[in-house]
């Protein structure tokens, strides 16, 4: 399969200019409604590496589609107003031309959406659909090469007898096997940065193993920057390098994966951590849920967007969670960024947060937690 | 069968006490839902099977097969408790839910509802039951029709079966509205209105109208956000301790399940695989599809590790439920399968105190036998043939419950080697 996509070349992590592959700078995205402005996104940076996985959590409404859909350029310009910076190898996305940012999608940067029933067009053979992504980016192939890559990126993504499965309509296709469909068709131009939004969310367990087997291994071949965008945070340990933990459309924690789930510092965090059951834990473990629902982006609230839902904001002396938005700034580690006023954040999660969701890792880590205590 | 005990005979009703508890508890935190062994089964399920058929082309559409949605599962339900079903998509557990409150008409076998059969009942006899037997379904969006207000929604069970005065129909619908978290003022509110997690609380008040004894809850919070899940998951907690509901827990997140379930069926392909109580099932499951399908589960945990956790990989698809595999179903994706898997169906054999599984080669994860623990009792040989020296030494029967006595894997295992 090496004639499919050519291996980028190994460890070049930055590019000429000395940066990440993906930067984004301040981005922040508004769409005007009828009912006013809606903030989807303020204020988010972030960058990714070749061959490194971003994790993007969040509920559904924090802005978490919204911005990776601007990586791409997928807002519509007279819709929406977008300011900030958003650099894929050097080159400003932002205000891009639509020839030139066509040149880019799909080619450069591709995208795997949630749903694949209604990504794939039903009345389009998988193959017509899949040899179009090819030929869109090379013009000069032929209807024969187009077809040999489609069965070839059919093949990689492990569906078998592609040559005979490549004439089939989307809807002879399982869930998983129409996923790795929409896999085969976002690398057919081995993009460097893939985007996948929700990749696993419709699928069963067994299934989104295999799915993630498979982005994982591509992504170990072809040395792809990931974005994973997903709400399972055990999906964000198992294959995130780094995560960006996401609300109302602002970053309120971004860090390593391992740094953040183990040391988490926002009460946000700790809300979804304690707010999902898990399979593997001890069955004294309690089940807290985050009280209120997201707020609307319409008005968001003032000071700091969790406030109304933050069990923890009378630990923070005076109204300053209500009157002032915390800023993004280094907690425990120098590369974990939480945005919060709580002075004590460490000492919090490991008196009262870990005791109720993981009951039996307390005591085993008691030793380590008096040697970090003096910080 | 006897029907439940004096004590839960009589019905809880909706006080303001009651809403006041309930709505300062569901933000607090929850254990996961205890086991209770002094109930008597509310529900018990024998042998039941749907099979649905496949009709051919033109004009005729003749039947050319059946979908063997589910065939012959067996199981408990004690009254105010509650069986979780897991497994993947297509297993047939919706299928199960829905013939339990009788939206189908099951092929074949028993449905025992506090000691009836409602399988062969007609709609019209089914009517009075189905004030105990409520749904909640999956999807809040589908589920709530858009052109009615809440308070239609809600009331209607109360109409149609008529167990309110006209005039206390209303004050009747805020109680459940408040009841379940929301504002009782919005009866008058379309469900657009409202947002994932507030239509599912209408979905629960609407199934808590009539105050059944058994709720069928089908993926309740699989279509909602992480922070919502649980605020339901309490919910439904606090109602069942409250009101004392039964609940058939159907799911395919192994994690919720485990939360709410004291006991867990696991499901493939239309029959159940393993059976037990919580701590048996997600610690130590035998059958090997049980064991790939927790494996599979990612796990907040690994993110100190890095990367993946160990799994069982299974291979291919599930098989067509059209056409299942010969023997046991699971052998064309089990890594233990023999040539006595395709010969020879395993019995759902009990192999613990509450413990059952269907499997010849069953047990704990890495210590599988080498040789099938079912040929004796089967009375075939190690290949799955009949052997005629070996006569079976039990009759393997679908019970429904648990017996008290059982066949222990060790020994069996050592008086056949």
């Amino acid at each position: 399969m090496s004639t499919l996509i050519e291996p980028r070349a190994g460890g070049a992590a930055v590019n000429d200019s000395g940066e990440p592959y993906l930067v984004v700078e301040n981005l922040t995205v508004k769409f005007p409604t009828e009912g006013g402005l809606v903030h989807a996104v303020s204020d988010l940076s972030y960058s990714l590496e070749l061959g490194k996985t971003l994790g993007i959590v969040g509920e559904s409404g924090s802005g978490k589609s919204v911005s990776s859909m601007a990586v791409l350029g997928l807002h519509d310009v007279k819709r929406s107003r977008i300011t900030g910076s958003i650099r894929v190898n050097g080159r400003e996305i932002i205000g891009l031309a639509e020839k030139q940012m066509n040149h880019l999608r799909g080619n450069e940067i591709a995208m795997i959406f949630q749903d694949a029933l209604a990504a794939l067009h039903p009345f389009y053979r998988v193959g017509s659909q899949l040899m179009e992504a090819y030929s869109l980016h090379h013009p000069s192939a032929s209807k024969r090469d187009a077809r040999k890559k489609a069965i070839e990126a059919l093949d990689r993504v492990g569906i078998p007898q592609p040559d005979a499965r490549i004439d089939d309509f989307p809807h002879q296709f399982s869930g998983g096997m129409r996923q790795r469909v929409m896999i085969a068709m976002g690398l057919i131009n081995s993009p460097a940065l893939l985007i996948a939004d929700e990749p696993t969310t419709a699928l069963d367990v067994t299934v989104q193993a295999q799915i993630l087997d498979l982005l994982q291994d591509l992504q170990r071949e072809y040395n792809s920057a990931i974005i994973m965008i997903t709400h399972d945070l055990g999906v964000i340990a198992e294959m995130a390098d780094d995560v960006l933990v996401m609300y109302a459309g602002r970053a309120v924690e971004y860090g390593a994966c391992r740094e953040i789930l183990s040391h988490p510092e926002m009460p946000y965090t700790w809300g979804l951590l304690s707010s999902v059951p898990e399979v593997g834990a001890s069955t004294d473990a309690r089940l807290i849920p985050i009280p209120g629902t997201p707020p609307s982006l319409l008005n968001p609230p003032s000071g700091c967007s969790f406030h109304p839902r933050c069990v923890h904001k009378d630990k923070v002396p005076g109204n300053l969670c209500s009157t002032e938005l915390p800023e993004l700034l280094p907690g425990r580690a120098a590369h974990h960024l939480k945005r919060c006023h709580l002075a004590n954040p460490d000492q919090i999660y490991e008196q009262e947060i870990l005791p109720e969701i993981a009951p039996d890792t307390v005591s085993a880590a008691d030793p380590t937690t008096e040697g970090e205590a003096p910080r | 069968m006897t029907d439940p005990t004096p004590e839960h005979g009589t019905k809880p009703t909706i006080t303001d006490d009651v809403i006041e508890q309930i709505q300062a508890n569901v933000t607090e935190p929850h254990a996961p839902t205890e086991l209770d062994l002094s109930r008597e089964p509310i529900l018990e399920v024998e042998n039941l099977r749907m099979y649905f058929p496949v009709k051919s082309g033109g004009v005729i559409r003749r039947t050319v097969g059946h979908v063997q949605a589910v065939d012959g599962i067996s199981f408990q339900v004690p009254a105010g408790g509650s069986l979780g079903l897991v497994g993947e998509s297509g297993c047939g557990k919706s299928t199960t839910g829905r013939m339990i409150t009788r939206l189908y008409k099951p092929t074949g076998g028993a449905i025992r509802f506090a000691g009836q059969d409602i399988v062969p009942l007609s709609n019209r006899e089914m009517k009075p039951l189905r004030q105990d037997i409520q749904m909640i379904f999956q999807d809040p969006y589908s589920s709530l029709n858009p052109r009615h207000t809440v308070g239609s929604i809600v009331g209607a069970p109360l109409i149609v079966h008529n167990v309110v005065p006209k005039k206390q129909v209303l004050p009747r619908i805020q109680q459940l509205l408040e009841v379940v978290g929301l504002n009782p003022e919005h009866y008058n509110r379309y469900p657009s209105e409202f947002s994932g997690g507030q239509r599912q609380r209408i979905g629960i008040a609407r199934a808590l109208a009539l105050q059944p004894k058994l709720l069928v809850a089908d993926e309740p919070v699989s279509a909602l956000d992480v922070s919502i899940q649980a605020q339901v998951v309490n919910l439904l907690q606090d109602l069942q301790k409250e009101f004392d509901i039964a609940f058939l827990f159907i799911a395919h997140d192994l994690a919720v399940v485990r939360h709410f379930c004291p006991e867990v069926a696991v499901m493939y392909l239309g029959k159940i695989v393993e059976i037990g109580d919580r701590e048996t099932i997600y610690a130590a499951p035998h059958h090997p599809y049980t064991q790939a399908l927790l494996s599979a589960v990612p796990d907040v945990k690994q993110a100190v590790i890095g990367g993946r956790r160990e799994r069982i990989r299974l291979e291919g698809d599930v098989p067509s439920p059209i056409n299942p595999p010969s023997g046991c179903r699971f052998r064309t994706r089990c890594h233990l399968a023999q040539e006595i898997c395709a010969k020879v169906e395993p019995p759902l054999l009990q192999i613990g105190k509450r413990h059952k599984v269907a499997c010849h080669f069953a047990g704990e994860l890495g210590k599988a036998p080498s040789r099938p623990v079912t040929a004796q009792l089967l009375g075939v040989d190690d290949q799955g043939n009949t052997d005629p020296t070996a006569a079976p030494v039990t009759a393997v029967t679908s019970q429904p419950g648990y017996a008290d006595t059982w066949v222990d894997l060790d020994t069996a295992r050592g008086a056949h080697a």
